[in-house]
């Protein structure tokens, strides 16, 4: 029962793999799903019917467009990066623009979808967990755009190494609770929002911000992300009269690499890579590599690759990024990853700081140092590959928020 | 007749409620919890609820997300749990003993290997507080083929027509959180408890345990009349937490501290509701 391979794939998915999950909100079977206490399984339910009315309504769909046009500032660019290109010397390299979004990632697109959910659903108060901040940042945004009551939580590791975001959260009206169990990083704000959640049942929106936790939500949070595929698609044909060969995104939830992933998922020649942060490396034990280093296990509502020790208790994760810095990762990818349909693999600290300063040199764009660990494998895999080779990597934001780290780990004092 | 059936008939019987108490398993190190296990039944415990230590409790409150982290300290294993309780077997063959916990560290282990592991050392049931009805087919049968009982939660938020579908799927006794929100920190009122429990009796003939919040010997008296027993977690973890050292180790106040609040909650049980309370 618990073997995952035998859970691979189920024939209502054998035409196509965009049908997932099922009405279990298991992914192949067996990730994925709604593990969370009692307390919280009448609002699980409740969303899931709320959020699938919603996807019913034209009206719905009607309002999230005209807010992700005039607010989120939608469709992004997808960017021809032709310096690192000739640098790189290899694939031909675009570049899906989410860091040009309001609040500077691709936050929020989920945000935006889940705050008219909330909306229709009569909520007043918003929770949210956030890792970098930019989650809680996008969060706390549409919660002063529509006067709501906003809490973030956020490990208090992170508080520390993301203080501009955590001031910015402040100034839109937030309140921003530090968590210092554990290691007080993503992880521990997960568990203190679930508690919350549990606490407040009456009047409060849990508003998850990434691709995981208990169904509906990594197909929810993939809906409103896989605008970033749509558009990349489009646009590519537009660009180049034809689709990517190749799709990089970075992996911690798993968010954005879902978005860019999905709507590409039955097209077999273009392949979906999705890069975790593999810390100090995949085997120095300090990783965020969930589905390379880890196994399937329970957590946060939903079973998926999971960080842990023999005894089943979770590891703390380690990266440069505080958004990277997750032991789980998202069902859909668990799933993705045991089928073969998409390939995840990892880079490093040390590569996504090169990384980051080669796309800052050679593009102009100062990438958020979650990205950077796709552009560290795309630069990676690039020259390896003929010059007709279409490449996207996924921009999902932008780095102001990481100079601070970077200059830290460069030895500039600011 | 499982132990538990036969606990809960013969205090029936007597016509009073079961004090249940909890202890988190190797908190704060293997000895102590253990040395608190086998002195329960005698301070007063009917049934003793067994916490397992895990490093993401996220329905549970400051208190007993500070023993999981003691008892993981103390290197508690699932295997060390089941130990335990094999050890406490040795001397107490009708207290019994439910395992509280999240699902992980039992997917780890294995759910058939588990089931038949637990049983074998003694336990009677199970609360495994992240696995709804809608996700417990992994462990159901195997539970059921080890003669453990899987003890459901409801809660104040669980609708009439989900009370009927979760409680088709439990057995041994129903748990009833008395409150919307984590362990350990509101209190229901009485006046809540007694609205809620003719709903859950018309749908299971399972005797209902109260938890969540209980403090007082007062409280704990007042579930267990109301309902057919009441489990105390937070506040004794809480007493237990008092009595250790600067490093976190146990000292000579710690048994005889918890033990004596477990001795006034069951006296009070026994005693049953004071009589200027009947009415309120």
């Amino acid at each position: 029962m618990a073997d995952p391979v035998e859970h691979g794939i189920t024939a209502n998915q054998a035409n196509s793999l965009r049908h997932g999950p099922d009405e279990r909100g298991h992914f192949g079977g067996w990730y994925g799903g709604r593990f969370v206490a009692e307390t919280l399984m009448p609002l699980v339910l409740e969303l899931e019917q709320a959020y699938n009315a919603a996807k019913a309504d034209p009206s719905f769909q009607k309002e999230l467009d005209f807010y992700l046009r005039d607010y989120v500032g939608r469709p992004s660019p997808l960017w021809f990066a032709r310096r690192m290109t000739e640098e790189l010397g290899g694939a031909k390299i675009y570049m899906k623009r989410e860091e040009l979004n309001h609040t500077g990632s691709h936050k929020l697109n989920n945000v935006m979808g889940q705050i008219l959910l909330a909306r229709r659903m009569g909520r007043t108060r918003i929770v949210a967990e956030t890792g970098a901040g930019q989650h809680g940042v996008a969060t706390a945004t549409v919660c002063a755009l529509f006067g709501m009551k906003c809490v973030i939580y956020m490990g208090a590791t992170d508080v520390e190494r993301q203080s501009p975001n955590v001031f910015r959260m402040r100034l839109l009206g937030a309140e921003v609770v530090p968590v210092t169990a554990g290691a007080g990083t993503l992880k521990d704000a997960m568990n203190e929002a679930m508690r919350d959640w549990v606490a407040n049942v009456a009047d409060t929106y849990f508003l998850v911000g990434t691709v995981a936790g208990p169904h509906p939500y990594p197909a929810m949070v993939r809906d409103f992300q896989s605008v970033i595929g749509e558009e990349t698609k489009e646009q590519m044909q537009a660009a180049e009269g034809r689709l990517p060969d190749v799709v990089v995104a970075a992996i911690g939830g798993g968010s954005n690499a879902m978005g860019i992933f999905h709507p590409f998922l039955d097209d077999s020649s273009v392949g979906l890579i999705g890069v975790e942060a593999a810390g100090c490396g995949l085997d120095s034990g300090k990783t965020a590599a969930s589905i390379e280093r880890g196994r399937p296990g329970v957590l946060h509502g939903n079973r998926t690759y999971l960080l842990q020790n023999a005894d089943g208790q979770i590891d703390e994760a380690h990266s440069i990024s505080a958004g990277l810095d997750y032991p789980g990762v998202g069902p859909e990818h668990s799933w993705l990853s045991d089928i073969g349909r998409a390939e995840y693999v990892g880079a490093t600290d040390t590569e996504a700081l090169d990384a980051f300063q080669l796309c800052t040199r050679t593009e102009g764009i100062i990438p958020a140092l979650e990205s950077a660990h796709a552009i560290a494998y795309a630069a990676k895999i690039a020259p390896t590959l003929p010059k007709d080779t279409l490449l996207v990597v996924n921009i999902s934001g932008r780095g102001d928020k990481d100079i601070f780290t970077v200059a830290e780990h460069l030895g500039v004092k600011l | 007749m499982s132990r538990i059936a036969a606990r809960f008939k013969s205090l029936a019987a007597e016509g009073r409620g079961a004090l249940i108490p909890y202890l988190e398993a190797y908190d704060p190190d293997l000895e102590t919890s253990l040395a608190l296990l086998k002195a329960m039944p005698a301070a007063g415990a009917d049934l003793i609820e067994v916490g397992m230590p895990f490093s993401d409790p996220s329905a549970d409150g400051p208190v007993i997300q500070a023993a999981a982290r003691r008892g993981l300290k103390a290197g508690a294993t699932l295997p060390g749990v089941l130990a335990m309780v094999a050890e406490f077997r040795k001397e107490n063959a009708e207290t019994p003993v439910i395992l509280m916990g999240y699902l992980n560290p039992i997917e780890a282990y294995g759910y058939d290997r588990f089931c038949t592991d637990a049983a074998k050392a003694g336990v009677d049931g199970l609360i495994i507080v992240d696995l709804p009805p809608e996700e417990a087919d992994v462990i159901e049968k195997p539970a059921e083929e080890a003669g453990l009982d899987i003890i459901r939660l409801v809660a104040p938020t669980t609708s009439d027509e989900r009370l009927r579908y979760v409680l088709s799927h439990a057995s041994g006794f129903v748990y009833y959180v008395s409150i919307t929100g984590i362990t350990g920190t509101r209190t229901a009122s009485k006046h809540d408890l007694k609205e809620a429990l003719p709903r859950l009796r018309a749908a299971t003939d399972l005797p209902v345990a109260i938890g969540f919040g209980i403090r007082s010997p007062e409280q704990a008296a007042t579930a267990a009349s109301i309902a057919d027993g009441a489990v105390v977690a937070s506040v004794l973890l809480a007493t237990l937490a008092e009595t250790l050292d600067a490093d976190g180790k146990a000292t000579a106040e710690t048994l005889p501290r918890v033990l004596e609040q477990i001795r006034a909650l069951a006296a009070a049980v026994r005693a049953g509701v004071p009589a200027a309370d009947q009415t309120a």
